[in-house]
Formats: C-alpha cells, structure tokens, sequence
C-alpha cells in the first residue's frame, strides 16, 4: 500500500478525504460569522449522512440524495436557530442534546438499510483528461464534491469578504445591537445563517454516505468529525481558507496514518484510525496557544512569531453565542 | 421635519427612566437636550430612533402620529442617530462601516461618497483601516458622514464631541449649522454648556427623568446649571471635616485604559481618614480609579501603592487589596457584587474571611439576622439578592462590609436610591464606621459630593483637572471643569 | 407545583409524540417497542440488575458533572475521565506484585480517582492557563484517552496470542467486586454510588465550597470582589468531577466487563450530561433519572432481536427528554419576560 501511495496519490486521497470535512466546516463558518455556535454539528452530520442515503437508494437517484442530506441538515439547523435566537436558550446545551438525538435518531431510522448496496458517486473525468500528465490525471479524477468544496471556499470567501449580504451578515455576529441600530433585523439574519449553514452541514454529510463512505452502517465512518468541523471553524480563525487548509490537513493525517499502518505492522490500527482526532486537535490548540501568547506581548517578539501571529491570528466575531433582545 | 414628543414615559423594571416628558425639535433648527448623566436623555432620544420601546406617550412627524418600532422604521422616516457609545463594528474598515445602513451602492461609488463627504467636514479617515485602530472620535466621524450620505430629514446627536480635536470642532460646527440651515432637524444631546451655547437656538433640561426646563436663545448659564444639578446646597449642612493621618493610597504617574478616555498622567495621594468625592461626567475616569485601588484592573504604566505596599499585576491584585482591608463596593450591583440568586445569609457565608469546611447555617443566619436588623433591610436570610429593592441592596453591600475595613471604595453608592434610603447609607459611612476609616466615592451628584466630602477631585476626559479641599472651591466652579469649561465659572 | 406537574405531562407528551412519529417512519411496531423496552428492563431480578448496574457509572458521572456545571463548566471531557480511571484501575490491577485482593482492590479504586481527576485537571489546565474553550480541551482529551485505551488492548495489553476489539483478558476472579447471588450487579458499585451521592450532596449543599462554586457559576466577577478566585475553583470542581468519572471507570472494570474493552465508558458520560441537563442540575432527581435512563438502556437492548428495531431507540428519547425540557423552559421564561 505504501508502495504506490506516490506523491499524487498522496494528494488525490487528501482532497477526496477532506471535501466532505471542508463542506461541514465551511456551513459552520457561516452560522458562527453571525454569531450563533451550531454544536449539533456531530449528529446533523450523521443524521444527514443517513437521510441523504435512504433517499438515494429509495429514488435510484444521487441529486435527490444531496438534497435529501441538506434538508436533514437544514432540520437540525431549525431547531438550534429557534431555541437560541427566538428562545434564548444556551447555544451549547442545545446543540449538544440535538447532537446526541440526531446522532441515535439516525442509527435508528438507518438501521434497515444498514450495509446494503446504493447509489455511490463515481470520479468523474474531466473533458480536458487525455490532454494531462499522468500525475495530473490522478489528481484531478475526483467525485464531483471535491470540486464543489473548492468551489465553495471561493464563494464564501467572496460572500464574506464582497457582497452585502455578507457584510449585514458579520456585522450581526460582531455587535448585534449596532446592526439593529442601523435597520437589520439581527433574529432573521441568523436564522438564515444558521439554515444555509447546517445546509451545508447536510451536503457535507450526504457527502459521506453517499461518495467518501459510501453506505449507511453503526458505525458509519463519519463519527466525530463534526467535532473536527468545529474545531476546526474556532481555531481556523473563522477564516474560510484556512478554515479549508485545516480540513487538508486533517485528510492528511488520515491518509498517511493509512499509509502508515503498513509501515509499522505491530501497532494496531485502530490507533492509526483514532490518532488524526486528538492530533488534530492538539495541533489546533497548540496554534492557538502559541499565537495567544504572542498576541499578549505584542508584536515585539521575533519575526518568525510575528509571521506565525499574522497567519493564525484570529478572532472569534464578538457576538458569539449571544442571542439580541431589543431593550 | 418638525419632531414632537409627546408625554413620553419609559419604565425599565420599576425604575422610571423618563416621566411625562413633552418637546418640540423644528425643522431647520438645532435643539439642545441637555442633564446630568442619567437624567434620561439617551433615553428619550433612543425611543425616537426605535431603538428603544417607550412605556407610554407619542411621537408626532410634521403633526402626524408615527409608530417607530425599530430603526430600520425610524430610518425610512428620514432619522437617524449617532450614539454616545460608537454603534460600529470594531474589526470591520472604515468602508464597510460607513456602507451598513446604507441604501446599496457599488464599493466605487461608497468609496467616492465617503471621500467626499470627508473632505467636506475635513476628517481625515482612511477607508480600509478596520475601525478598531481608530479613536473614538474618528468612529463617530464615519457614523456622522454615513448618517448624512443617508440623506436622513431628523438627526440625533448623542455627545458627538467627545474625543474630537479642537480643529475638527471648528470644521464640524459650521457644517452643522448648515444642515440645519438646509432644512434638517439636529437634536443635539450634550453636557457641554459651551457646545450647546454655540450651536443650539433652543435648549431643553432634562434632570431625573423629567423635564425641568425650556429656553430658547441666550442662554444664562447659571440658570442652566442650577436645572442640571440642583440646587446648591446651604453651607451649614455639610458634615464636619475629618482629622487626616498618614498617606495610605498613592497612584504614581499612572497610566491605564478604561471606560470611554481611560485614566492619564495620574498622581494622587490620599491620606487615612480622608472622605473624598470623585465628580466628572459618566466615563470620564473616576470609574478606573475606583478600580485601580481596588486591584480590579492593572495599570499600563505607573503604580498604585496601597498602605505602602505596591499592588501587584494581574488577577492576584483584587485579592492583595482585600487582604490589606480594602473594599469595593461597585455601581450595578446585581451584576457586579452580588449573586442574583443566591440568599442573603448565603452571602454572609461566602464573606467570611476564615470560614470552616462547612457552612455554619445558625451562625450565618444569626449574622444575616442581626445585620437585617442593624442595617434595616427589608427581607429574611433566606430571601435572594434579586428580590431586594436598590436601597436593600446596598445596604446589604454595606452591611458584607469587612467591620475592619480601612479603605472603602464605592461607585455611586447612591444610584437608583429614594431620598431616605442615600441619607441613611451616608449616615452609615460617615459616622458608624471608626473615623480613621478613608472613603473614596464617585457620584454623578454634585450636591452629594459637596455634602458629604472633605476633598473633591474632578475628573475630564480621563485627566484630573481639580483637586480641591471642598471649602476651597464652590459648586459652580466644579459644574464649569466637569463641563470642559476651562476658565473660571461665568 | 401546579405548574410543574403541567410541565411534566406537557413534556411527557411531546417526547412520547415525538417517539410514536420516530416509531411510525420507521414502520415499527409503536406499542410492541414500548413493552419490549418495558420488559427488557424490568422482567426478570437479572434484567433489573442489569439496569442497576447501568444506574451505578451514570449516577457516578451525574455526581461529578453537578460540581462542573454548578460553576458554569461543560465537562464534556467526562468520557476521557471515565477512560483514563478504568485504564487507571486496570494498570493496578495487571501489577503482580501483590497478593491481597482487597488490597489491590483499594488501591485500584484510588488510582481510578486519581487518573480521571488528573485528566479532569488537564482539561481545566487547558482552559484557565492556556484560554481554550473546556469543550475543545475535553473533546481533544477524550479523542486522546480513546487512541490510548486502543494501544493498550492492541498493544501492551492484549491477549495472548489474539489482539481483538472484545478486549484485554479476563481479570483474575478473585479481583471482580462481588454481587450477591442470582444478581448481576456489584454491590460495592451500588454502596459507592449511594455514598458519592450522599457525598455530593453534602459538599453541594452544606460546604462552603458548594457555596463558592454557586457563586462563581453565577458572576465569577463579583466572586472576586468576595476574594474568591474564579480559576482555582474551576480547577478543584473539575478535579472532582475526573474523580468521580474516574470511579465509574473502576467499576465498569472490576464490576461489569472485568477486563479492559474499547468502549469501557460506554458512552455514560455523553449521556450523564444529558441526564444532569434534564433534573435541571437538582440533586434529588438525579438518582430517579439516573435510573429512568438506565431501564431505557437496557430495556433497549434486545430490540434488535425482537422487533429488528437498532438499540438506539433509547438515546432517542433521552435526547428528546432534554430538548423537550429545553423547549418547556425557553416557553416559560419568554412568557414571564413582558
């Protein structure tokens, strides 16, 4: 295995393993840019991942699927948005009830179709493919998902960082009152940052059943990596690129730990299967560690941690977690 | 657009923000609203933009009754308002705060506006400079140059000079003068008399939630104040000055940032036994005082030394000062200094110094019930610190107060009292407590601190600019400093 | 109290609606799922002590999580706590040094306390000296305690011979916590459950430390000003909530598997957190739910068998519970707001 894991293989796997991850990540992105913090995301994403599934093999058919797997996550994103934009509750407990919910309410419902043969995405080939080297073609025969992850971290870089809308949209997450002040209705704006983002928390997830692991199962396979999303959105910076490099890096650390099994025959491979978490984790920790520190001091330190401090600063939008109540 | 108000109340809770209050603003004049620090005129000019909801009354726009909910609606209408507190977004630009609010435009023709406009006020602002970077003053330059690119009919002003340097003044003013001209209505809420003099053909005083005064052009400022601040209290009244012994709180050339200006080129010492009273306008630096000594926050540059021992940085300062008998007793209690939920006999557990592993229910509750009964508190022990009115609150502050306390300090003790409650919790201070005990007190009160202080230091815009035993000085010529008026008292 | 038995049918309603619909898409058999979960849990002495010994970990991680949430912390770390004390437990028990049962019983049961609260104290670590959010420190410890538990089995523990998901090998009999006969739950399980409960409640509710932590989830500014510090008080509620999950580690060791398995915390410490939500982080309900989410476990157990209906069905109306219970509260509190 290690054998052939060649330098474009090596890539080819780690797009393919991260689009699902960047697709998660980039919805929560948006929903945590206008304030609200969706902790669902660990259950959203399994319960997506089986409705996307049923519904594709029930209707032969991969697009309804997708848009099966967005609606599931679109219903979860409902309930977080209603009970701490309108209700006022905590983000946090809600979110972590809804997760474990949908997390079981997905084995529960996907039981029956529990190891059973459906729709899978295939690589599809670009229409330039023969022209290429051959080192390209491996790289660039993806499902259509890694293309529409990329595409997407464009798009919401832009949206964030061009459009009006984007711009109403951060204002609420950094001072929800000021918004108010200036005529935006900050409850509905969230709403719908929190629905178009755990709409793409579905997507991510129908991505799994449906082209990365493809099939529903307990396990699935995609346990714990809406844990990884949310990680991977607070000490990202909040920042869609590096929002998307995390989710590289983290499709990284699976695939080599994949390659590394075989490397080293006695350790077992649940540990090369478990490993990337708590990397990942630490690795994210160990960032924000660094550069809170360096934050601290200021910028009188060295110019390596002026240059790490630029590229990891980050800031969570200063309304997070809060919900507006007119006075 | 003419705007009138019309018996407009507001209640937060059981607190009466604004009783009864009816104006009239004219189109193509500037109206001048002005009052001490929480005499309700944010309030009232809140209500107008929607921001806040009124209790009861009516707003009439050219003599029609209008509903303004929020200030989207209050926008189409044509008002809008600059906030005393910057209503921005601190890590978006300059750019990009200007354009919120607006109608849609391309990022070319903001850019264009924004300059513009900025020329024209002679503001100096860079558009993509996050606003962060900014002083308060530039921030509420953008919001002012967005508010007239909105083309907006009524324009609310909530102190816009605070932080602008004496040259933009000079630009402002007269581009003020000429919107007005030009037809608009600017309500202009201040405490700068000078300001309003200058600009304002018509002034309205605000003290207590209720209207206490109308006039229109000249303006006699002696009258003005007395309608602000009350009046001046009689001579005999005040308590006796105090012996004084050595110095126990020294702040050298403290530098440190806080509330609105923070706190600058500060050295002071005080002295045991001393009452004194911090004045200024809200946010002018008496806050960070209070909490310098108190070790809540640290000093950038400088020292505070407490009973000749420098404090230390960070989190360990609050613990050293109480260790060395200090005491803090903040301005907004239930989110400050007491628990909400949590019963009053709990809060004398929670105070003792050298408690056991367990709690002493009877010993606590005895201390609850003898305090209840020393301090007249309306309540049980097993009553929670949110259901105590104001006045019970603060005496139960007092009442938690270390007995051996040496230093008080205290954040307008008297806030949202009634008469009585204030006279009693000064009757408190000044006489139960052993004479040598020093106090240290903010008020927005002129009449409190000239009654109860044996020296007066007055603070503006984060400076100290009167240090005064309180015979020494008068009230009129404390009310002139607090308002920026630099030479002596008209 | 009138309000509250309204409440509670309210909320009874709406889980056992929202089940019925779960139960309908899936197309299973409404009533059937409801007694086989009944009988699963309650028809045999063997089955209800089988409920019992679920009772024991989720009462014991309850207990901790009380002292978390009561200053305002999300424990969520509480699954590593319970790893790390069963893997605590365990590295005493393989120790051949000693002779003694008892002996290396007790010393098991110290060690269990000592690694969960150890683990605990990371995580608070992680969020009073180097700002990190105690949901992304625990998550990022429980991940770490998993990949370790996994080594341990597979490596330096495992099975003569075969390494395997089912575990380390059998522990010695001398060295399981004894049940009385026909029952299958330990009885020291039960006797430490009922004594942390005492236990929490008195700390909770008679110790100034109760007290302080009240205060401190409350307005950790104003504690302060009452010369207590925030930060060593997150620190010590946490270090007993690692020990308490760290207790229930050893029991599910020497009480309930008697060997190492991957998934030793079974998951107790997600659904404590759940359970500590719902009794709205009130004592007396805790070993009353504690119990109701037991039965649903176990009851759940054989509805694979019976109805072809995955076991999950029980978390399903547990996360319900809770949301349910959230929903009634934000109602309430938005109708006493004007």
């Amino acid at each position: 295995m290690m054998g052939d894991l060649s330098l474009p293989m090596l890539i080819a796997s780690v797009l393919a393993a991260s689009a699902p991850l960047i697709i998660i990540a980039l919805g929560e992105t948006l929903a945590e840019k206008s304030g609200v913090i969706n902790l669902s995301l660990d259950g959203a994403v399994l319960f997506a991942a089986m409705a996307a599934f049923v519904v594709a093999r029930e209707t032969d058919s991969l697009l309804f699927g997708f848009f099966a797997g967005g609606c599931a996550g679109m219903l979860t994103g409902v309930i977080v948005g209603y009970f701490s934009i309108y209700l006022h509750l905590s983000q946090v407990a809600v979110g972590f009830a809804l997760s474990l919910l949908c997390r079981d309410l997905a084995y529960f419902l996907g039981n029956p179709y529990s190891r059973v043969q459906g729709p899978t995405m295939l690589n599809s080939k670009l229409p330039f493919y023969d022209s290429l080297p051959s080192s390209l073609q491996i790289i660039l025969t993806q499902p259509l998902t890694v293309w529409l992850a990329l595409l997407l971290v464009a798009v919401i870089y832009y949206f964030f960082s061009f459009s009006k809308a984007g711009l109403c949209l951060r204002s609420v997450g950094e001072n929800p009152a000021a918004s108010f002040a200036r005529g935006l209705n900050p409850a509905k704006i969230q709403m719908l940052a929190v629905l178009g983002g755990a709409f793409l928390v579905g997507i991510g997830g129908a991505a799994y059943s449906l082209s990365l692991k493809p099939g529903w199962g307990r396990p699935q396979g995609a346990e714990g990596i809406g844990w990884i999303g949310l990680a991977l959105v607070i000490f990202g910076g909040w920042n869609p690129i590096r929002v998307a490099l995390g989710a590289m890096l983290f499709a990284f650390l699976q695939v080599s730990g994949i390659g590394l099994q075989d490397l080293f025959p006695g350790i077992p491979s649940q540990v090369f299967q478990t490993a990337p978490f708590p990397l990942m984790i630490f690795t994210l920790i160990f960032m924000h560690y660094s550069t809170s520190r360096s934050r601290k001091q200021g910028y009188s330190s060295g110019r390596l941690q002026r240059i790490a401090g630029k590229l990891f600063m980050s800031r969570a939008p200063k309304g997070l977690g809060q919900s507006y109540r007119q006075e | 657009m003419d705007v009138e108000f019309q018996h407009i109340s507001k209640n937060f809770g059981s607190v009466k923000a604004l009783t009864d209050v009816s104006l009239t603003a004219r189109s193509g004049t500037i109206h001048g609203l002005i009052g001490e620090n929480g005499a309700g005129k944010s309030t009232l000019m809140k209500i107008l933009t929607g921001y806040q909801s009124k209790s009861s009354g009516s707003i009439l726009l050219d003599g029609v009754e209008v509903q303004l909910n929020n200030p989207g609606q209050a926008s189409e209408f044509g008002i809008g308002m600059l906030y005393q507190e910057p209503m921005d977004f601190p890590p978006l630009t300059v750019l990009e705060n200007f354009s919120l609010g607006t109608p849609h435009q391309s990022r070319q023709e903001l850019h264009f506006a924004l300059k513009t406009l900025s020329i024209r006020f002679g503001f100096d602002l860079n558009p993509d400079r996050p606003v962060e970077l900014l002083t308060v003053g530039e921030r509420q330059q953008i919001e002012l140059l967005r508010l007239i690119h909105c083309s907006i009919k009524v324009l609310v002003l909530d102190e816009p000079t605070t932080g602008i340097s004496p040259a933009q003044k000079e630009a402002l003013f007269p581009a003020l003068k000429q919107l007005a001209a030009d037809g608009m209505t600017i309500l202009l809420v201040s405490h700068k008399l000078e300001e309003v003099a200058n600009l304002c053909s018509e002034v309205t005083v605000l003290r207590h939630g209720k209207l206490t005064h109308h006039t229109t052009a000249p303006f006699h400022f002696p009258k003005l104040l007395t309608a602000m601040f009350g009046f001046v209290p009689k001579r005999s009244d005040r308590s006796d000055t105090r012996d004084t012994g050595p110095p126990i709180l020294i702040f050298k050339d403290i530098e440190a940032s806080g509330e609105r200006q923070g706190l600058h080129r500060c050295n002071l010492t005080i002295a045991e036994g001393e009452v004194i009273g911090l004045a200024g306008l809200d946010g002018a630096g008496q806050s960070t005082f209070l909490r310098l000594a108190a070790g809540l926050i640290s000093p950038d540059q400088g020292k505070v030394i407490l009973f000749s021992d420098p404090l230390p940085y960070g989190a360990k300062a609050s613990i050293r000062a109480q260790e060395l008998h200090t005491a803090f007793i903040p301005a907004d209690r239930l989110e400050e200094s007491l628990f909400a939920r949590i019963s009053l006999r709990d809060h004398f557990s929670l105070r003792e110094e050298h408690g056991m592993f367990w709690q002493s229910r009877t010993e606590t509750r005895k201390r609850a019930e003898e305090a209840i009964a020393t301090f007249s508190i309306k309540g049980t022990p097993e009553d929670l610190a949110e259901d105590l009115s104001g006045g019970n609150q603060q005496r139960l502050l007092l009442s938690l107060l270390n007995r051996n306390s040496r230093l008080i300090l205290l954040e307008n003790p008297t806030r949202g009292l009634d008469i009585q409650s204030g006279q009693w919790i000064w009757q408190h201070l000044r006489d139960e407590l052993s004479p040598d005990t020093t106090i240290i007190f903010s008020s927005p009160e002129l009449d409190e601190i000239l009654h109860y202080c044996d020296r007066i230091i007055v603070f503006h815009d984060g400076l100290i600019v009167l240090d005064s035993a309180v015979p020494e000085t008068s009230h009129d010529a404390i009310a002139a400093v607090m308002t920026g008026i630099r030479e002596s008292a008209p | 109290m009138k309000k509250l038995i309204l409440d509670i049918l309210l909320g009874s309603l709406l889980v056992f609606s929202f089940t019925y619909i779960v139960l309908l898409i899936a197309g299973a058999p409404v009533l059937d799922a409801f007694k086989h979960i009944w009988l699963g849990a309650f028809a045999s002495s063997i089955k209800i002590s089988q409920v019992l010994s679920v009772w024991v970990p989720l009462t014991l991680c309850s207990c901790g999580l009380l002292f978390t949430f009561r200053a305002n912390l999300w424990n969520i770390g509480i699954e590593g706590q319970v790893t790390m004390g069963a893997i605590g437990a365990m590295a005493v028990l393989r120790t051949p040094v000693i002779d003694n049962p008892t002996l290396i019983l007790c010393l098991a049961f110290l060690t269990s306390m000592l690694c969960g609260g150890a683990w605990g104290l990371f995580a608070g670590l992680l969020k009073t000296r180097g700002g990190v959010h105690e949901i992304f420190g625990g998550l990022g410890l429980n991940f770490v305690s998993q990949g370790f538990i996994l080594w341990l089995i597979f490596g330096p523990w495992k099975r003569p011979g075969i390494a395997s998901m089912s575990g380390t090998e059998l522990l010695n009999r001398k060295l399981w916590l004894a049940s009385l006969p026909g029952w299958r739950v330990a009885t020291a399980g039960i006797v430490i459950a009922i004594a942390i409960l005492i236990l929490t409640w008195l700390f909770l509710e008679k110790s100034r430390l109760g007290l302080k932590l009240k205060a401190i989830g409350q307005n950790p500014k104003a504690a302060l000003l009452y010369a207590i510090s925030p930060e060593r008080y997150y620190l010590q509620s946490i270090l007993i909530a690692g020990s308490c999950a760290g207790i229930a580690g050893f029991i599910q060791t020497t009480g309930v598997y008697h060997r190492l398995i991957p998934s030793i915390s079974s998951g107790y410490g997600y659904l404590a957190l759940l359970l500590v939500m719902l009794s709205g982080y009130k004592i007396v309900l805790i070993p009353i739910l504690a119990f109701f989410f037991a039965s649903l476990n176990v009851g759940a157990i054989q509805l694979p068998i019976v109805l072809q209906l995955d076991s999950a069905l029980s978390g399903v109306i547990q996360g319900c519970c809770v949301l349910c219970a959230l929903f009634i509260l934000g109602i309430r509190q938005r109708r006493a707001q004007p």
